[in-house]
């Protein structure tokens, strides 16, 4: 009984939750919409006495139209109309491909998801031996504690000039940038779990003369494994927000490449639908890393 | 009927997009019909007997021109040694030696699948509209363009050899072959890809000061520090006797991002390439104050070029690229192929701009900011010479502002990284060139004479200027 009535009440929280979080969400669009579309039937109301012909061709070149009512200010910022066009623009050919200057919003993610996962696997195979070692010598602990500490601070986007010279390959720089700036929690995380693994457990297998790789790989990995899984989503949280930054500066494809070209092209909707991707996708990347937190989780 | 969701027409599918199913309504489906339809009309312009005789006699009068500025010099040269020996002279030392023969004889590719950086900028028309146009293709190359986020990008891309050839500003290859702000690596400006096309743009807060001489304390955007764009502004101010070291702030912004600062009020002004001028009046955040036409007619801005390793080692391959991007320059000089071109150019692949601001820049009829609609045909034009006087000029002006410090040697470095002067000295090894005959003609920039041959004493009749007095 008492059971039935817990879950009922979660129940009904999420209920109430989710109904709150929608409501919430027409109230933001209800401002936008209000905010948006006030400004432009202001502008149509500002007409006056009739045109010269070089008056009409000014305003032609300006991109307005002096015959009819003018549409919404162009620079302004898009109503909820341009957005929900410009989303079903994207949305009905994500996969398009006219040259490498210009393809659909899938292909950009999928060029922007596969530097972070080279990046990320890279940092991956580099930050978790290391942590274990890290984790289980304090001498190595102490030696590489230095370097660690200075080079975790730096803006993974300061590397981007010194990869640039050194690696002499742009894309391969902003896998660079990725793998440099998520490899930081993964250490970290992966040498304070390692450290931390309860010395009963330890003891136990040194008294039952287990060997140090089957200790490594049944004892201490199954003991860390929720710290390293954490160090993880932090890292891949973090690759997210680089990439974007990154894609920015070196250009040529991904997703952050397209808000810098629509951003010469000043086209708040498209950026603005970029954004709301780059959301969506970092939302996915970390449930991803949530089920496998929880996967590896176990009660003491 | 809304005609993207028509289920009564037989021709087309009935699904959420227009009828080729490459867009997502009819609009677009129709602009992208009208840019195929133009690229194809420019396509067939393109292969008229005519066309191709007016570019042949452009390619060749440009290169003639370039080896004998001085009308005289060349009269004489050719009564001296006759048409035939002289046209067989040019075509067999000129680094585009077959250019002449176009068609006829053409020796094997050395590489075929090449990638050319490029800036969303009108000053690259030439170098972009080869691509839609398959100029490239006609040469037998399979080239890819990349659009690059910035001009220090273009530099490293070159440097790492991401790219074959590139769009440059016109100085850098002479700072990267000097190693101003980068590894020296000799790098080769083949032609000029634009002349004109800049202006500077101020902030529509700014419609009272037109008076350069009230500008202190502005602040001004330009695309890189080696720019022509950079020695402009600063010559201008300089005039107004300002000094642009310490009276203004000049800061880099890649063309791109300089409207969207305009507007956010970051800036006071930029002095850019188009159509980021024009689309400042567009946005209605700025004014053309100053077309760069009027401070110096015919000033360089882009080149096209590569590095010297790449143009030893693929020789045909630089040859064809050079005749594609020639043939589309001499395209872009005619006025009626430049409404079409604006077409061709404007979509997300190439420039990402309202077809209306490329074709303002392009045809040079255009809303100025302030209430006029102003004709200048010459507002940008394409013409390819790589005067060697230019890069003197531009040494000149690197020196005055301290970019290089101690003494140039202003001529070899111009011969070296400015081609045509690479087959003026083939022609001097041949014997081939009458003494007196120069590739350094004057200029006349704000009213003031540019003598290439006494660059130190230009340099030193300036009152503002970087170097020792």
């Amino acid at each position: 009984m008492a059971a039935s009535t817990k879950t009922f009440l979660a129940r009904s929280e999420g209920l109430k939750a989710g109904l709150l979080s929608l409501l919430l969400l027409a109230l933001l669009l209800g401002i936008w919409h209000l905010a948006t579309t006030g400004g432009a039937t202001a502008a149509v109301s500002a007409t006056t006495t009739p045109l010269t012909a070089e008056q009409i061709e000014y305003a032609k070149l300006m991109g307005h139209d002096p015959t009819g009512g003018d549409a919404a200010p162009r620079s302004g910022f898009p109503t909820l109309a341009q957005m929900a066009d410009v989303t079903v623009k994207h949305l009905s050919a994500p996969f398009y491909y006219y040259g490498p200057n210009d393809m659909g919003i899938g292909l950009q993610l999928a060029h922007s998801l596969a530097r972070v996962a080279v990046g990320f696997l890279l940092a991956a195979a580099v930050a978790i031996p290391l942590g274990f070692l890290i984790g289980m010598s304090p001498l190595a602990y102490r030696t590489l504690d230095p370097f660690i500490q200075v080079l975790k601070p730096i803006s993974p986007l300061a590397w981007m000039p010194l990869a640039l010279f050194t690696i002499k390959d742009s894309s391969l720089s902003g896998v660079f940038v990725i793998f440099i700036c998520s490899i930081w929690p993964m250490l970290l995380n992966t040498a304070f779990g390692v450290a931390s693994v309860r010395r009963d457990w330890l003891n136990v297998a040194r008294t039952l003369e287990v060997s140090p790789l089957r200790k490594a790989f049944f004892v201490i990995l199954p003991a860390a494994a929720p710290t390293i899984v954490t160090g993880m989503r932090i890292s891949m949280g973090i690759a997210w927000l680089v990439i974007v930054a990154a894609e920015m500066l070196v250009g040529g494809t991904g997703i952050g490449h397209f808000v810098w070209n629509e951003w010469n092209n000043l086209s708040l909707p498209n950026i603005i639908f970029a954004i709301l991707c780059i959301g969506l996708v970092g939302m996915l990347l970390d449930r991803m890393f949530a089920l496998a937190q929880r996967a590896v989780t176990y009660v003491e | 009927m809304n005609e993207n969701l028509d289920p009564y027409d037989a021709d087309r599918p009935l699904r959420l997009s227009c009828a080729c199913g490459r867009h997502s309504n009819a609009a677009e489906h129709n602009a992208a019909i009208a840019q195929t339809e133009a690229a194809a009309t420019l396509r067939a312009r393109s292969e008229e007997t005519d066309f191709e005789e007016r570019s042949r006699n452009f390619i060749e009068a440009a290169l003639v021109k370039a080896l004998f500025p001085q009308d005289a010099v060349r009269r004489s040269f050719l009564k001296a040694v006759g048409r035939r020996t002289a046209q067989a002279a040019i075509a067999s030392v000129l680094p585009v030696a077959s250019l002449q023969a176009m068609a006829q004889e053409r020796a094997p590719l050395e590489k075929r699948d090449l990638k050319i950086g490029f800036i969303p900028i009108t000053c690259a028309t030439p170098l972009i509209m080869a691509h839609p146009l398959g100029f490239y293709q006609r040469q037998g190359l399979n080239v890819q363009l990349m659009r690059t986020a910035g001009w220090a990008l273009i530099r490293d891309k070159m440097l790492n050899r991401e790219h074959d050839a590139t769009q440059f500003l016109s100085p850098m290859p002479l700072a990267i072959t000097l190693g101003l702000g980068s590894t020296a690596a000799p790098m080769r400006a083949a032609t000029i890809q634009n002349t004109n096309g800049q202006a500077i743009t101020l902030s529509v807060r700014h419609k009272d000061k037109r008076d350069p001489r009230n500008w202190r304390g502005f602040r001004f955007a330009v695309p890189f520090v080696h720019s022509i764009h950079n020695f402009l502004l600063r010559y201008y101010v300089a005039e107004a006797g300002l000094d642009p070291d310490t009276h203004i702030q000049i800061s880099v912004l890649p063309p791109p991002e300089m409207v969207a600062n305009l507007r956010a009020g970051n800036i006071d002004g930029f002095l850019g390439p188009d159509p980021f001028n024009q689309r400042a009046v567009f946005e209605e955040v700025g004014f053309i104050h100053v077309l760069t036409k009027d401070l110096w007619d015919g000033h360089p801005c882009c080149a096209f070029g590569t590095s010297a390793e790449f143009i030893r080692q693929n020789p045909n391959t630089f040859a064809a690229l050079f005749r594609s991007v020639l043939t589309a320059a001499a395209m872009a000089r005619e006025a009626r192929n430049r409404p079409l071109i604006a077409r061709v150019i404007s979509p997300r692949a190439y420039l990402n701009q309202p077809e209306t601001v490329v074709e303002q820049v392009l045809t040079g009829r255009f809303a100025d900011g302030l209430g006029q609609v102003r004709n200048v045909s010459d507002r940008i034009d394409f013409e390819p010479i790589p005067w060697q006087s230019m890069a003197v000029w531009m040494l000149t002006q690197m020196q005055r502002w301290g970019f290089i410090r101690g003494s140039v040697n202003y001529r070899q470095i111009a011969e070296q990284v400015f081609l045509l002067t690479d087959a003026r000295r083939h022609m001097e090894a041949l014997g081939q060139i009458p003494p007196g005959g120069s590739a350094f003609p004057k200029f006349t920039i704000m009213g003031k004479v540019f003598d290439p041959a006494q660059p130190e004493r230009y340099l030193n009749s300036f009152a503002i200027r970087r170097t020792g007095a």
